[in-house]
């Protein structure tokens, strides 16, 4: 499965490496002929405005709509899960988004660095151990649409729990970096879960 | 559920997301909106860059929380702030402010010829500056989150950012040809704590992102620091002392990205007016050399 990290900017070489660790073989991409050569793409953590800017102007921004919108299996941290929110909160003016999973996402929702944070959560993905997730400026899902299922929540301060990892169809959101610690088990669950089944179903179509 | 806050790994979590990005001193809210715009992955909020810094001589402070907090509304981005070498109270009043990183900055006047601030003891991470390997190691021995080669700020030549990030690189591939047990020697050498340099020698790279900083003026300066192993580069007065800051901005975020295609630095580098004027390095007289500061 030939799977590509969107390298415009952030931290594009650590998910490189979790998903060598789960035995694919990524690229880089940076260009639309880099995107034409993937099957799956990871979208990674970083600044929203400067990657949808820069994809906008070297001109993926549309072309990754539309292969998200033909079913590219796609997943998002942080950053990432901004940009394939359909709709977002606290956006510059005029901000762009991949979009394609229906849901609404409000940006730095935990607020500044002083309140980045790890937690231990559960993950809804059948297994029992909990995940160890790195919050950093993170947001959050405020809203979601009917076919997008909730697989992990976190509880703000005000005692309000939040969506922080979604899944719609073949799309996965999270506002954490599991890139970040050395557990693989995000991307595993992309991999397997999500992006493998839905190429098998693609070339069996 | 637990929920810990200003771990080790947050901190430099933090720096990994800003990679590939372009960071700009902005000193108003309006320059602050202009670089998110153009899309800086964060601003470096400051009263006077550090060309006028140096034009105006006299002591170098942190800036006013008014103006930081100015800058904070106006954009989305992170916001980072300057305090000076040591002054761990102008650091406390920052992290009341909620900014997202503090630059402990030979850019203004040093507070403590001697001692750094211990940083360990913040929620809030750190950047410093660094001329070598060893500076670097000692910087995140006291708790450094990320680190910037030093250039010379507000000169808009890049000589000295260039010589920093050889000799940096150069003794990161020095340190990974080594035995191990001649590494005891090359800490002793470096004045650095020998568990961080077995750990670049074993890694090949510093433990927290390493961007560069200082007389970067032009997006082919960008490159040419990314080219070199920058994981990102700051710019300082380049930028809003330039003709026409928001295109340059641009352009520098571009040419960021794609250091590495010649053709996309052609294209990014036309018709951008007039760069910084600039001062050469080897004119200033040593006591205004900012980047010798810091040890």
């Amino acid at each position: 499965m030939k799977v590509g990290v969107l390298a415009l900017q952030g931290d594009v070489r650590e998910h490189i490496s979790s998903l060598i660790a789960c035995g694919v073989d990524p690229i880089s991409v940076r260009r639309i002929e880099e995107l034409r050569s993937v099957e799956a793409l990871v979208i990674p953590g970083g600044e929203s405005t400067t990657i949808a800017q820069l994809a906008e102007h070297y001109e993926l921004l549309q072309p990754i709509r539309t292969r998200i919108s033909e079913g590219m299996p796609t997943y998002g941290s942080c950053a990432g899960m901004i940009l394939l929110a359909d709709r977002v909160l606290d956006a510059i003016d005029g901000q762009k988004t991949f979009g394609g999973l229906d849901i609404t996402v409000r940006r730095n929702a935990f607020g500044r660095q002083v309140d980045s944070f790890e937690s231990d959560i559960d993950f809804n993905d059948g297994g029992k151990e909990k995940v160890h997730a790195v919050f950093i400026r993170a947001p959050w899902v405020e809203e979601i649409g009917k076919d997008i299922s909730v697989l992990a929540t976190v509880t703000s301060p005000d005692g309000q729990s939040h969506p922080v990892a979604v899944r719609g169809g073949n799309l996965l959101a999270t506002s954490f970096h599991p890139e970040l610690t050395g557990d693989h088990r995000i991307h595993h669950y992309f991999i397997e879960e999500i992006a493998r089944p839905a190429l098998v179903r693609g070339r069996d179509r | 559920m637990s929920q810990v806050t200003g771990t080790g790994r947050v901190k430099r979590g933090m720096a990994e997301m800003l990679k590939g990005g372009v960071i700009m001193d902005v000193v108003n809210a309006e320059q602050a909106k202009i670089a998110e715009d153009a899309g800086a992955v964060a601003v470096m909020a400051l009263e006077r860059v550090p060309a006028d810094i140096r034009a105006e001589g006299g002591v170098a402070r942190m800036s006013d929380p008014d103006m930081i907090e100015k800058i904070q509304a106006a954009v989305s981005i992170p916001v980072m702030a300057k305090a000076r070498i040591g002054h761990f109270v102008e650091a406390r009043i920052l992290e009341s402010l909620g900014v997202d990183y503090i630059d402990e900055s030979e850019v203004l006047t040093p507070a403590d010829y001697e001692n750094h601030i211990d940083k360990w003891d913040f929620k809030v991470p750190f950047v410093c500056g660094a001329t070598n390997l060893g500076e670097a190691l000692r910087r995140i021995n006291e708790g450094a989150a990320m680190i910037r080669s030093k250039g010379e700020a507000g000169t808009g030549d890049v000589s000295n950012a260039m010589q920093h990030m050889r000799k940096i690189g150069g003794e990161i591939r020095r340190l990974s040809s080594m035995r191990e047990d001649e590494l005891y020697v090359a800490a002793k050498e470096m004045q650095a704590p020998f568990e961080l340099v077995k750990e670049v020698a074993a890694n090949g790279k510093l433990p927290v992102v390493l961007f560069t900083a200082g007389g970067i003026a032009t997006p082919a300066d960008a490159a040419l620091m990314m080219s070199m192993g920058a994981d990102g580069v700051f710019i300082g007065s380049g930028i809003f002392k330039s003709g026409n800051p928001a295109q340059r901005a641009a352009a520098c975020v571009k040419a960021t990205t794609f250091f590495d295609d010649a053709k996309v630095l052609a294209q990014v580098s036309r018709g951008l007016g007039e760069a910084m004027v600039g001062i050469n390095v080897a004119d200033l007289p040593a006591p205004h050399r900012l980047a010798e500061r810091g040890w």
